[in-house]
C-alpha cells in the first residue's frame, strides 16, 4: 500500500510546553483519516507539522515521501490546506480572492469551477467582509481544492456551517476521496468522523489515546442493554449474568442497566429467559457503543489517570 | 457539489514572477479601495513640499552648494517614499498579519519573501509614479534645474525603496495591532526627517548633529538624491553611499528574517 503521510515519534514544543508528544501516524493513499480530540488536545499543532508550517522539535514527518517543512517547495504544489482559522483580505471580492490564490497555485482550477465546488458562484462579486462565517469556510475550502491536491489537510472544515452546507461538504469530501485524494481532517463532530473516516485517532493531552478503524475504536467499548424488571421479579431471578457476558450492571429503581462485550450473546440469553418465564421486558434497549461513548470514555479515563 | 475527475497530473508549476504578480494585483486592488492610504500616499508629500517651501527659503544656504529647489525636490521625493511605501506598508503588513492573511498565504506555494514583496509591489509602484510626477510638477513650479546626474536620482529612489520596504516589515514586526501601526511608523520617520536632512540640510544642523545624522539609515539615500541634482558626488562617494544604504537594508532584511511574526500573538 502506498503510504502518503507517515510520522514517527513526532514532537512539538512551545516554550517548555509539549504540544505534541510522540505521534506515530500512517495514512495510505486515498484514505480518509480523522483526528479527533478535545480542545487543546494537540490536533492543530499536529496538523501544522504535517502541513510543513513548523519544524518538529523531534521525530520525523513525511508527506508524499518528503519532509514537508524542509522540502516545502516540492510538497506544497501537491497538497491543499484549510486552516482552522485562515484570513483573507476583507476588501477583496470572492472572485478576486480565488484569482489571487490561483496565481500562486500550480495547475489551478478555473475560478468558476472552484466556486462551483463549494456553491459560491452567485457570491462571486461579494466582498469577503460581507460573507457569513459559513461562506468564508467554504471559500477557504475552495482555495484548498484549487490545485487539485493529492493530499488534503482540513482543520475543522465544517465548524460554523449550517446543516445543509455540512452535508454538502461531506458529499464533496466523499467525491474527492473517490477520486483518490488522501484526506486528513480534524473535527469536533463525532458524527462527521463516523460518516467520513476510514480510520481515526483520538488525541488527548498531546498524544494519541487510541486509533484504528471507526468500528474497531467503537468495539473497544462495551455495548449496553437496559430494561425494566418485570413486576414481582428480582434481579437475582435472572440467569447468572457472568456466563451471559455481562461485565457490569446496575439497578436504579426498577431499571436494570448492563454492559457487555458481546451484545448478541447477552441479548439472546436475556430474551430466551424472558420467553421461558413469559414476562415482558418493558423499555428494552440494546445497542452497540457509539463513537461518542468511546470518545468520552477516553477523555474521562485519561483525566482520572492524571 | 460536484468535483470533476482529475486529469493526468502535469500542471505547469508556478514561478516567482507569476506569484508576485498575483499578490501584487490583489494588493493593488486593496490599495485603490483604501481612501485613507491613497490620500496619505498622494496628498501628503505634495502638501509637505509646499509647506516647507517658506522654511527652506528662509535658510541661509550659502556655502552648502544647495538652492531652494535642490533642497525641496529631494525632500519631497523622500516624503513620497516615506508616506507611500513606509507608512503605508507598516499598516498593510500588520493588518494582513492580524487578519491571518499572512498565515493563510504561507500554507500555499508562495515563499515567505514573496508574501512581503508581493504586498509591497503596488505601494512601490505608486511611490515611483508619484516621484516622477513630483519631479515634473516641482521643477515647473520652482523653476528648478533638471537633475545634473539623473542616474543618482534613480539610484537614490531604488535604494530608498529597498530600505523602506525592509524597514516597514521590521517596524511591523514590533507592532502589535493595526491601531498601534498608526503610531509605530513615527519614530523612524521623525528621526529621519530631523537627522537625515529631509528638508533641513545636515550641513546646517547644530554641533555634531550633522555628523551623527550622516550615519542614519536614510542619510545615504538623501545624499544620493541631492547629488542627483547638484551633480557634486565623486564616483567614490557614490559607491560609498550606495554601499552604506545597502548595508542598512541588509541589516533590516536580516532583522526581518529573525524577528518578523507571521501570526498575531495569542
Amino acid at each position: 500500500m502506498d503510504t502518503v503521510i507517515e510520522t514517527a515519534d513526532l514532537r512539538r514544543r512551545y516554550q517548555g510546553f509539549e504540544a505534541v508528544r510522540g505521534i506515530d501516524l500512517t495514512v495510505a493513499r486515498g484514505e480518509l483519516f480523522a483526528l479527533l480530540g478535545t480542545n487543546g488536545a494537540g490536533k492543530t499543532s499536529t496538523l501544522e507539522l504535517l502541513e510543513g508550517q513548523a519544524a518538529p522539535a523531534a521525530g520525523t514527518v513525511r508527506v508524499l515521501g518528503r519532509d514537508p517543512y524542509r522540502e516545502r517547495a516540492a510538497v506544497r504544489p501537491r497538497i491543499g490546506v484549510m486552516l482552522q482559522e485562515g484570513g483573507f483580505p476583507t476588501e477583496l471580492t470572492v472572485v478576486e480572492t480565488v484569482r489571487m490564490w490561483a496565481g500562486c497555485t500550480s495547475g489551478a482550477r478555473p475560478v468558476d469551477e472552484a466556486l462551483e465546488l463549494v456553491r459560491l458562484v452567485e457570491r462571486g462579486k461579494v466582498r469577503v467582509k460581507q460573507l457569513s462565517g459559513g461562506e468564508r469556510r467554504r471559500l477557504d475550502l475552495a482555495l484548498a481544492l484549487l490545485g487539485r491536491p493529492e493530499v488534503l489537510f482540513l482543520d475543522e472544515p465544517t465548524t460554523g456551517l449550517d446543516a445543509q452546507s455540512r452535508r454538502d461538504t461531506w458529499e464533496l469530501i466523499r467525491q474527492l476521496k473517490e477520486q483518490g485524494t488522501t484526506v486528513l481532517l480534524t473535527t469536533h463532530y463525532l458524527e462527521e468522523a463516523e460518516q467520513l473516516a476510514d480510520r481515526l485517532a483520538i488525541m488527548h493531552q498531546a498524544a494519541i489515546a487510541t486509533s484504528g478503524r471507526v468500528a474497531d475504536v467503537v468495539a473497544e467499548r462495551p455495548s449496553q442493554i437496559s430494561f425494566e424488571l418485570p413486576p414481582g421479579r428480582r434481579l437475582g431471578e435472572l440467569p447468572p449474568l457472568a456466563p451471559l457476558g455481562v461485565t457490569c450492571y446496575e439497578e436504579a429503581g426498577r431499571t436494570v442497566r448492563m454492559e457487555t462485550g458481546d451484545l448478541q450473546h447477552t441479548a439472546t440469553g436475556l430474551l430466551l429467559w424472558a420467553r421461558e418465564e413469559n414476562v415482558s421486558l418493558r423499555g428494552l434497549d440494546a445497542r452497540s457503543a457509539t463513537l461518542e461513548e468511546a470518545f468520552m470514555h477516553i477523555a474521562k479515563d485519561l483525566e482520572a489517570a492524571r | 457539489m460536484t468535483a470533476t475527475t482529475p486529469t493526468i497530473r502535469a500542471p505547469r508549476p508556478t514561478d516567482a514572477v507569476g506569484r508576485l504578480a498575483a499578490l501584487g494585483r490583489a494588493e493593488l486592488t486593496l490599495l485603490l479601495r483604501s481612501k485613507a492610504s491613497m490620500f496619505t500616499a498622494l496628498a501628503l508629500p505634495v502638501t509637505m513640499a509646499f509647506a516647507m517651501r517658506g522654511m527652506v527659503k528662509s535658510l541661509d544656504l550659502g556655502g552648502t552648494g544647495l538652492s531652494v529647489a535642490t533642497v525641496l525636490l529631494p525632500g519631497a521625493l523622500a516624503m513620497a517614499l516615506f508616506f507611500a511605501v513606509y507608512t503605508n506598508l507598516v499598516g498593510v503588513y500588520v493588518l494582513r498579519r492580524e487578519g491571518l492573511v499572512l498565515k493563510r498565504l504561507r500554507t500555499g506555494e508562495v515563499r515567505d519573501w514573496e508574501v512581503l514583496a508581493g504586498g509591497a509591489l503596488p505601494a512601490v509602484l505608486l511611490a515611483l509614479v508619484q516621484c516622477v510626477l513630483l519631479i515634473a510638477g516641482l521643477t515647473a513650479a520652482l523653476d528648478a534645474p533638471a537633475p545634473a546626474a539623473p542616474h543618482l536620482v534613480a539610484l537614490g529612489l531604488l535604494t530608498g525603496v529597498a530600505l523602506l520596504v525592509a524597514g516597514a516589515a521590521l517596524t511591523a514586526a514590533f507592532t502589535r495591532t493595526a491601531e498601534s501601526a498608526q503610531l509605530t511608523f513615527l519614530p523612524f520617520m521623525l528621526v529621519t526627517m530631523a537627522g537625515s536632512g529631509l528638508f533641513l540640510p545636515r550641513e546646517l544642523l547644530p554641533g555634531t548633529a550633522g555628523q551623527v545624522g550622516a550615519w542614519l539609515p536614510f542619510s545615504p539615500v538623501m545624499d544620493l538624491l541631492r547629488g542627483g541634482w547638484t551633480g557634486g558626488l565623486s564616483a567614490v562617494d557614490q559607491g560609498r553611499l550606495t554601499l552604506f544604504a545597502l548595508m542598512w537594508t541588509g541589516a533590516a532584511v536580516f532583522a526581518v528574517y529573525r524577528w518578523f511574526r507571521w501570526e498575531p500573538r495569542n
